[in-house]
């Protein structure tokens, strides 16, 4: 009777490492042939929406190699940074933005801005704000976020919603979402202009 | 429920896909059908991995059933379908990438719908493989119309279309799958956030008792 009980025992880490083993080799097998094509995914994604930032702007390179990170002490953020160039010579900027004041969690956006200091293009990444509200952000849904264009750190003079007082519209609805989107543009020109010098040395 | 001769695969139907239906009987479940149903082509597609996963779990769970040890039936049926619902979330990380981040965090969460694990339990552990597979098999299938029923009954209130984003799941044919109605319908916003779910979710339930009340 306990020799069979101890014997049950001894069997039941035994089966579970075997389940384990089994299962985890199931899982390497998997990763192992889907890691390259998700990965190929993910560059695809990057390159689509950064040639998006840029789609009103002339450049001829390959974007996502040129990736690198500047920290900004404002925001004490490390910012994400690709470089676009025509013909050799320096175009545009793509910063990576966050804004942390959203209706719910933080907006990731991408922010273009050509080696004039103007804004060609304005993207979010990603973001959890009211759909049907505050996801107007989203150009698929409208075309909100191109008021951006052309604009810099010096046009508008103020650099907000108009129920603060500034030229880009809030919602109907929904002010929080434009307004943390608005600041966080904001403060990447800030970042660009205090840290042009930088920038363009790593290129 | 369990003895073999009790198990007719016409009987396993109805009762998985509507008296004992797992989202309206049981109410098993609930976070993923109530976080995803908010178009159909997402409650669609969460309920295609939903089937998968049972099927799949079924199948394992019945095929060792012979080796498992009673005392740590419940771990291994968790490792089991973890694993199961991570290689699915791989896969479709690698083949409808779109998909994927639309759908977000609630793939891996389907882990934590406890109507598969209810399934390996009650059912796959006591009963042969091909039954087995066939009980996942309906029971995901009734999980899934509840799933797509309330996607698209909250999208049309919500948004006014159907099947918008169905290239998503069907590839670049299926643009033009939306059914839209009218240009000018505003949306009824809470349709599309988490109250509705619950509101919408309960009609259902309700109707489904209303159709089911003996007459007289």
């Amino acid at each position: 009777m306990l020799n069979r009980l101890v014997k049950r025992f001894y069997r039941q880490p035994v089966v579970l490492a075997l389940f384990a083993f089994c299962i985890g080799s199931v899982l390497w097998f998997v990763d192992l042939t889907t890691a390259s094509r998700i990965s190929y995914n993910e560059q695809e994604k990057l390159q689509s929406t950064l040639a998006e930032v840029l789609s009103n702007h002339p450049y001829d390179n390959n974007l996502a190699p040129t990736k690198n990170t500047l920290y900004d002490e404002v925001i004490q953020q490390t910012r994400t940074i690709y470089t676009a160039s025509l013909n050799g010579i320096h175009s545009a900027t793509i910063i990576s933005a966050m804004a942390a004041d959203g209706y719910a969690g933080q907006i990731e956006l991408l922010v273009g801005i050509s080696a004039k200091g103007n804004i060609v293009g304005v993207r979010v990444i990603q973001h959890q704000e009211t759909p049907g509200l505050g996801d107007d952000i989203e150009l698929r849904r409208s075309n909100w976020i191109l008021s951006f264009n052309g604009k810099n750190i010096n046009t508008p003079i103020v650099w907000a919603v108009k129920r603060d007082g500034g030229t880009f519209d809030q919602f109907t609805g929904a002010t929080i979402t434009p307004r943390a989107v608005v600041n966080a543009v904001r403060k990447t020109l800030i970042f660009y202009d205090a840290h042009q010098h930088e920038i363009f040395s790593r290129l | 429920m369990s003895t073999q001769s009790e198990i007719s695969i016409p009987g396993i139907f109805s009762e998985r896909l509507w008296s004992g239906n797992a989202a309206l009987v049981q109410l098993l479940g609930l976070c993923p059908l109530l976080a995803v149903s908010n178009t159909m082509v997402n409650g669609l597609s969460l309920g295609l991995a939903t089937v998968m996963t049972l099927v799949i779990a079924n199948i394992s769970v019945s095929s060792t059933r012979h080796w498992l040890l009673y005392e740590i039936r419940i771990p291994v049926f968790v490792l089991l379908i973890a694993g199961i619902v991570t290689s699915i979330g791989m896969i479709m990380n690698a083949w409808v990438h779109e998909l994927y981040l639309q759908l977000g965090i609630f793939i891996p969460l389907i882990i934590t719908n406890c109507a598969i694990l209810a399934r390996a339990e009650s059912f796959a552990s006591r009963n042969p493989v091909v039954i087995s597979a066939i009980d996942g098999f309906s029971t995901g299938c009734g999980f899934a119309l509840v799933l797509i029923t309330l996607g698209a009954i909250r999208e049309l209130i919500g948004n006014g279309t159907v099947f918008a984003d169905a290239h998503l799941l069907f590839g670049p044919i299926a643009r033009h799958w939306t059914i839209q109605i009218g240009d000018s319908y505003p949306g009824l916003l809470i349709a599309i956030l988490p109250p509705g779910a619950f509101i919408l979710l309960g009609l259902l339930i309700a109707l489904k008792n209303w159709l089911e009340q003996p007459p007289g």
